[in-house]
Formats: C-alpha cells, sequence, structure tokens
C-alpha cells in the first residue's frame, strides 16, 4: 500500500517540482539551513529555464562557495580571492555573446575584491555578479567580515564589532548603484518561498538583460544567513537576519535600468 | 663599417627625433641600427641623449662609453661627453650656449651655428635637421636619399607637409657647418 | 621579407601581439613598459583584427583578465615591470596550477621597493624560481633585441598553449626602451571561435550536450588529488626541460674563457669578447634564451674546455647560481654586474673578467 502511493506520487504528471537537471547530484557541502543551496538552485533553474546552458559560464570565489562548480553544471572558473570580476571581465570581454556571472561571498567581493567590485561596476561590464552577504566568514571559521554588524561577535571581534577600531559594515550594493556603470541593483533574500521567488525574478530579469543587449553590469545582493559562524539553529539565524540584518541592510530594489529606485 | 654616435642636448631640442631619423635612413640602407635614449625624469625638460649606432654588422653593445662622433648642443652634454670622444673621432657642436669650447687636440672638431641659422630661417623647430645636415656633411655615410626617405618614415602622416622644410634644412646644415680644429 | 621598421622593444611586443593573432591585452601603465598599451590603444586592433585591449584597475585584475578570458581558450597577454609583476604573482600562481596558457612581460626595472625606473635583471629569481606560491614554473624567454621582442611573442603562445603554461617573456627597461631593425612577421588571423573550441577541449566555453562540463581551478582539497596533480606538473616541467631549451654561442668554439649573459647584459658583453680578442684574450659568449629550462646541460659542456665563467648580469648575481649549480665546481665561476639601473659597460665588464677569472 505505502509502495502504491509512492509510486503514485513519483508518476511524472503529478509532480509539483523536479531538480533542475543543472544542479549536479553531488551532494552540498554546505550546512544545513545555509541560503547557499536556494541561491545556486534559482540561478541553475533561470539558466534551465532559459535553455543558455551551452553559453554561460560562471566563476565561483574563494569562500564557502569556491566549489559551486562541484554543484552547479555548467562551465565555470574558480578565481582567486576577490577577483571574479576581473576573470568575469577577461571572459566577457573576448566572448561578449557568452552569459557570465559570478558568485560571491562578502569576504571576496567587499573586502579584498572591493577594488575589482567598484571597477568592474564602473565600466558597466555587461555581466551579473551575485553576492551573497551573511555577515561573516563562514568556510575559514566565522571571523569578522566587512558586512558584521555593529556590535556582532566573531572569532576576530569575539567582543562585538568596534566601529570605532573597526569600521563600520560596508552597504557595497548601495555604492555601486551610485555607478553610472550599473543597470540593476537589488538586495533580496532567500529565507522564505516568499524571498526565494522575488529573488528568482530579479536574478531573471538580470540573465534577461544579457541576453538582449549590452545594458551594463547587473548586482544581486542576497542577504543570508551562517547558522554555524553566528553559532545558532537555522531557525534562530533566519529570525536573527530579519531582526538584525535586515533593518541593516534593507531588502528591496535600488536601481532598476539604470535608474535609482527613491 | 661602424659608426657610434651620441647625440646630446637639452630635452626639446629634437635630439631623439634626429636620432631616430638617422637610425631610420641607415635601416633605407640596409644597416644594422640601434637607437638607445637615456630615458626617464630628466627626460622632461632636463638633458637628453641617444645612443645611435649604424653598422653593416650584428650591433652588440647599443650603450657604449666611447663614440666615433659627438653631437652635442648644450654646455651640460659638452662636459659630460667631450671627453667620451674615441681618439681620432668628431665631435660637432652648436656653438649657441656653449660657454667652454671643446679643446681637445686628438679629435676633429667642427661648429655648426644651427639654433641662429634655424632663427634667421624663421623655422625654429627644424633646428635638428640643419644639425643633421651638419653631421652628413661631415660624415657621409648615409646617402641624402635614405635620409629623406628615413624622414618620411620617422615623421607621422599629419607632418608629412613639413618635410620640404627639413630637406631645406638639412641642406642648409651642410653648407653652414665649420672646421674648428682638424687633424691632419 | 617581411616589413621592415625601427621600433622600440615595447612597441615590438605590441605590434607582435597584434600580428599573432592575439585575442586579447589587459594591462596596467608603469615605467618602463607603458608604450605597450600606449600603442595598442592607438593602433586600435579591435577595428581590424578584433583584438580587446583594456587598461585594467591595477595589475591584480590585469593578470585575473588574463586569467578568466585564457581560461576560456582565447589568445591573452599582459605586460608590467618590478612592482606590478610582484602583484600579478597570486594570479600567475593560480594560472600556472590550472595550466592556463597565456604571455607574460616583464621589462625589468631596477628594485627592490619602487626602486628606480632604469634596466635591470633583478628579477630572475622571481621568474625562474616560482615568485608566487607553490610548486610551479613557467618557460621563460629572454630577448636580447627588438627583433627578439617580436619574435617571442608567437613562440611564447606557441610554447604556452603546447603546454597548457604561462610562458613570461623577461626583458628589461633597455631592449624595452631602444629602436632597432625590425622585420615584422605575417599577420595571423585570430582563431574563430569553432577553432578555439576544437583546439582547446578543456576551456570553459558553454557546456554543450555532448561534453562534461569544463572546470578552471587550482583547488584539489583532497591532498592525495592534489600530489597527483602536482606529479602531472611537475612531468610537464621535465618534458619542458628536455625539449625546450634554448641559448646561442658567440665565439665559443675557440673561447678560453666565457661570459655567461642573457638579455641586455649579453650585448653588452658581445662587445666585452670583442674588446677581449683585440687584446688577444679568447673569450666565448654563452646566452641562454630560455633561463627556465636553463641550459644546464650545454654549460657543463663548456665548463669542459674553458679556463672559468664570468657570469654578468644587472643584479647582485641571481643567474650565477645556476651556473655554479651546471658547472659544480669544475672551474672558477664568478658574478659581476651593476645595479640600481647602472648599466656595466663593455670595459667594465672585460676588467671584471681579467681581474676575477683570468687573474695575474
Amino acid at each position: 500500500m505505502k509502495d502504491e502511493l509512492y509510486t503514485d506520487i513519483v508518476k511524472e504528471e503529478n509532480l509539483v517540482y523536479k531538480k533542475t537537471s543543472l544542479m549536479t547530484d553531488n551532494i552540498l557541502s554546505y550546512c544545513p539551513g545555509c541560503g547557499h543551496g536556494t541561491a545556486h538552485r534559482i540561478i541553475m533553474e533561470i539558466i534551465d529555464e532559459f535553455g543558455i546552458q551551452k553559453d554561460t559560464i560562471g566563476i565561483a570565489p574563494v569562500g564557502c562557495s569556491v566549489l559551486a562548480y562541484d554543484f552547479m553544471n555548467i562551465d565555470m572558473q574558480q578565481a582567486a580571492h576577490g577577483r571574479a570580476p576581473a576573470v568575469a571581465t577577461g571572459i566577457k570581454r573576448t566572448w561578449p555573446k557568452k552569459i557570465v556571472f559570478t558568485y560571491q561571498g562578502d569576504g571576496d567581493l567587499a573586502a579584498i575584491g572591493t577594488a575589482e567590485t567598484i571597477h568592474t561596476c564602473n565600466r558597466g561590464e555587461n555581466f551579473l555578479i551575485v553576492f551573497i552577504n551573511n555577515g561573516i566568514y563562514g568556510m575559514t571559521g566565522g571571523q569578522m567580515a566587512p558586512t558584521t554588524l555593529p556590535g556582532m561577535k566573531s572569532s576576530t571581534c569575539p567582543y562585538g564589532r568596534d566601529v570605532d577600531m573597526m569600521g563600520h559594515p560596508l552597504k557595497i550594493a548601495e555604492l555601486v548603484a551610485l555607478l553610472p556603470g550599473t543597470h540593476l541593483v537589488s538586495r533580496q533574500a532567500v529565507h522564505t518561498p516568499a524571498a526565494v521567488r522575488k529573488t528568482k525574478n530579479i536574478i531573471k530579469k538580470a540573465f534577461e538583460y544579457q541576453l538582449k543587449a549590452k545594458t551594463g553590469t547587473c548586482f544581486v545582493e542576497i542577504v543570508s544567513n551562517c547558522n554555524s559562524g553566528w553559532k545558532m539553529t537555522p531557525v534562530q539565524a533566519n529570525k536573527w537576519m530579519e531582526e538584525n540584518m535586515f533593518p541593516y541592510f534593507p531588502l528591496g530594489d535600488i536601481k532598476i535600468e539604470g535608474k535609482l529606485v527613491q | 663599417m661602424t659608426e657610434e654616435i651620441i647625440i646630446a642636448g637639452f630635452g626639446g631640442q629634437g635630439v631623439l627625433s634626429m636620432g631616430k631619423i638617422l637610425a631610420y635612413s641607415g635601416i633605407m640602407q640596409n644597416q644594422e641600427v640601434s637607437w638607445m635614449p637615456s630615458y626617464g625624469p630628466e627626460m622632461r625638460g632636463g638633458t637628453a641623449n641617444v645612443t645611435v649606432i649604424l653598422s653593416d654588422e650584428r650591433i652588440s653593445s647599443p650603450i657604449l662609453t666611447e663614440y666615433d662622433t659627438a653631437i652635442i648642443l648644450n654646455q651640460q652634454s659638452m662636459d659630460k661627453f667631450e671627453s667620451s670622444v674615441k681618439p681620432g673621432g668628431t665631435l660637432i657642436y652648436d656653438g649657441n650656449g656653449i660657454s667652454s669650447p671643446p679643446e681637445r687636440k686628438d679629435i676633429n672638431i667642427y661648429r655648426i651655428d644651427a639654433a641662429d641659422e634655424a632663427s634667421k630661417m624663421g623655422l625654429t623647430k627644424i633646428f635638428n635637421m640643419i644639425v643633421l645636415g651638419g653631421y652628413l656633411k661631415v660624415k657621409p655615410l648615409v646617402d641624402l636619399k635614405n635620409v629623406i626617405l628615413g624622414l618620411k618614415k620617422s615623421l607621422p602622416d599629419r607632418y608629412h607637409h613639413m618635410i620640404p622644410d627639413n630637406e631645406k634644412a638639412i641642406m642648409r646644415g651642410l653648407e653652414i657647418v665649420e672646421p674648428v680644429h682638424i687633424l691632419n | 621579407m617581411g616589413e621592415l621598421k625601427l621600433m622600440k622593444g615595447n612597441e615590438a611586443i605590441a605590434e607582435a601581439a597584434i600580428r599573432a593573432g592575439v585575442d586579447a591585452y589587459f594591462g596596467y601603465p608603469i615605467t618602463p613598459q607603458s608604450e605597450v598599451i600606449e600603442y595598442l590603444a592607438l593602433q586600435k586592433p579591435h577595428e581590424t583584427t578584433g583584438m580587446v585591449v583594456l587598461q585594467a584597475e591595477s595589475e591584480l585584475a590585469s593578470i585575473n583578465m588574463i586569467y578568466g578570458a585564457a581560461g576560456a581558450g582565447k589568445k591573452v597577454m599582459t605586460s608590467s615591470s618590478g612592482p606590478g609583476i610582484s602583484l600579478m604573482m597570486e594570479g600567475l600562481s593560480y594560472i600556472a596550477g590550472a595550466e592556463l596558457p597565456c604571455v607574460v612581460v616583464n621589462v625589468v626595472r631596477g628594485g627592490p621597493g619602487l626602486g628606480t625606473i632604469q634596466p635591470a635583471q633583478s628579477d630572475y629569481f622571481q621568474a625562474t624560481k616560482g615568485g608566487g606560491h607553490g610548486d610551479y614554473s613557467m618557460i621563460v624567454l629572454a630577448p636580447a633585441s627588438v627583433q627578439e621582442m617580436s619574435d617571442f611573442v608567437p613562440l611564447g603562445f606557441d610554447l604556452a598553449f603546447k603546454y597548457r603554461n604561462p610562458v613570461f617573456i623577461l626583458s628589461d627597461g633597455l631592449i624595452g626602451q631602444m629602436m632597432e631593425k625590425v622585420e615584422l612577421f605575417d599577420f595571423v588571423p585570430r582563431w574563430t571561435e569553432q577553432e578555439i573550441i576544437e583546439k582547446n577541449p578543456w576551456a570553459t566555453t558553454g557546456k554543450t550536450p555532448g561534453r562534461e562540463r569544463n572546470i578552471i581551478t587550482s583547488l584539489y582539497l583532497d591532498p592525495g588529488i592534489q600530489e597527483k596533480h602536482n606529479e602531472k606538473l611537475q612531468a610537464k616541467y621535465r618534458k619542458m626541460k628536455k625539449e625546450e631549451v634554448r641559448f646561442e654561442k658567440i665565439q665559443c668554439d675557440d673561447a678560453e674563457y666565457l661570459i655567461v649573459a642573457y638579455g641586455s647584459s649579453a650585448r653588452i658583453a658581445q662587445k666585452s669578447i670583442l674588446l677581449a680578442r683585440e687584446k688577444g684574450i679568447k673569450v666565448g659568449l654563452f646566452r641562454p634564451i630560455t633561463l627556465f629550462p636553463f641550459p644546464f646541460n650545454e654549460i657543463k659542456k663548456m665548463a669542459n674546455q674553458v679556463k672559468g665563467i664570468l657570469s654578468l648580469e644587472l643584479s647582485a648575481g641571481q643567474m650565477v647560481e645556476d651556473i655554479k649549480m651546471a658547472v659544480n665546481e669544475k672551474i672558477k665561476v664568478e658574478h659581476f654586474g651593476r645595479m640600481g639601473g647602472i648599466i656595466h659597460s663593455p670595459a667594465e665588464a672585460l676588467e671584471a673578467l681579467e681581474q676575477k677569472i683570468i687573474g695575474e
């Protein structure tokens, strides 16, 4: 009886969700509750839906998602820490018809790679930057990130981030939105189904722009959690994110089609 | 045949371009050539010099400490390079601005008042071509027709209308160069 | 015969890049090599061959643009000088680790630090012994003339793609800034997209249904796999050592003494040996053209013939260590060289040979 029910469910016509073939069958190396897996899936679904696997090249950063190429079934390059936008520039400038995106964390994009981020956006390089901001260095064991909140604890600010000594969390999305080279700048999240839908829509838009014409750089920040780095359960982490991260890094579109959203 | 030349003067006197035209003239008659400038911040307004080598054989060092010919266009360069002319070699200088003329007795010395002549001709920009003319008179190692070809090669197209003036300046240089001290 | 031109070494590198069918140049200005990007900017090759020229925000960015485009199968190059090359070391280590073909030019100036903008050969260790982190090697070509500045660009790309490895052109401010006669080679068309995919099946050109996805990476977290990768690289370097050694011998047949010098020092030494022979001293010049792989065996052979070797370098003595390794104390080996951007004269070099090698 049980078996019959199972076979009934997996019948093609009864399926309501199917993992895209653009996600490999490798077991994700991310912690349970982490937002990376969802962010990966959204991007791969979009590439699948547009049918552009053969034309897409992704760049993996240094950080937890250094092994993104183990999970994304597309051609990918792994870049040195912070240099993904330069690597993507090299690819896109020499293969202008290919669809290119980088996938970067906060240490990669907003600390060691700030110059590459700013100048890539300033040149209006015609590709997508996906920025995962979880306010901490996850892979190396929970050190302070450029986006660590004031007072927030990490292994390198164990008494909380003292902004007088360590500087303020960097709002890089607002910064790049001011550059004429950016076409779309948005900050989203992936912690609820509604947030996932919104994020997917905006990333889809970014791919559409790149498919259509040379518009400029698209920059999508995803405010995410790091329950292991934050030393919380996944549920606590999401709650903490809503209460603390979102007020400092408010969600929403910052720039659409080259115009700042008021 | 190998001719090793130093051309030295102020930045802006056309020292480097004169060397370039000479080197190009060498190429026009199938010679090996090298052109090695002093470069760096001192180029911007200070002294400038360039070593030019013309040879029928493969050129070894592009940097030298003694020369067959020195073309000297200011006093600082005179102080620096008079002593580096090989015995029996040649020194050509523009008298304008030279307070201590060369005194060596073991070399041939010529004077060419190119700066004065250029302003008389109303063509101060082709001062260096008058000097080049003087050099060609003293050391006729490259054919005049190859110099004109070299001039065309080394000048960008937008300056080609100035070639007749340059040619005139070279011819004038041939006429006005004067021996000061000649070895027997 | 190709077109003859009077060109600076830096201009010859740039012109050769256009003619060799290079897809892109990414660079950042620094003396004494800024003429490379200036020449390219002036020529507008994107309108003729389709070559991309882009001034990056730093050498960090330019070497990583090289990484990206090379990883996508394109022929790409960059150039810089000491301080900029130091910034590129991270990228070069990644490029070597990920086995990407590219050509990188160092027009060396004196160091350390900001140093001087005048010529030097003090980046020999950096170029030939690593420079960046990890066990890796690059083929290092040392041009000694403006002609070789031009010729080593297509040669560099042939070797880079043959071995899937970065090729380094170690020039200096003297060769970069001087003008000489160059015979330019004919234009080679850039590879079409189809040719790139066929010639470089490993490149990230987009995953097609027929093949597995291509990944460009230098990361192997499993030590066993990383060691295997290292062994693969080492096997490649051994093949280079066997097949790619290049050198030139001048007046070595009857030589009793030998000067070993590369690049601009080899030019100066050429004059020194003429001066020596005028004095009746039989001196030959051995010029390594590849500094990696270094001509160890050929120098070892010369040690059976000559009584002593002077290594002439614009440095405190770097290549001399390789010469000593080749000679293995069989004969006397000494170094002579000026530093800080001062260039030794042919006479000075001969004097050093007489004092340090020939003796009383």
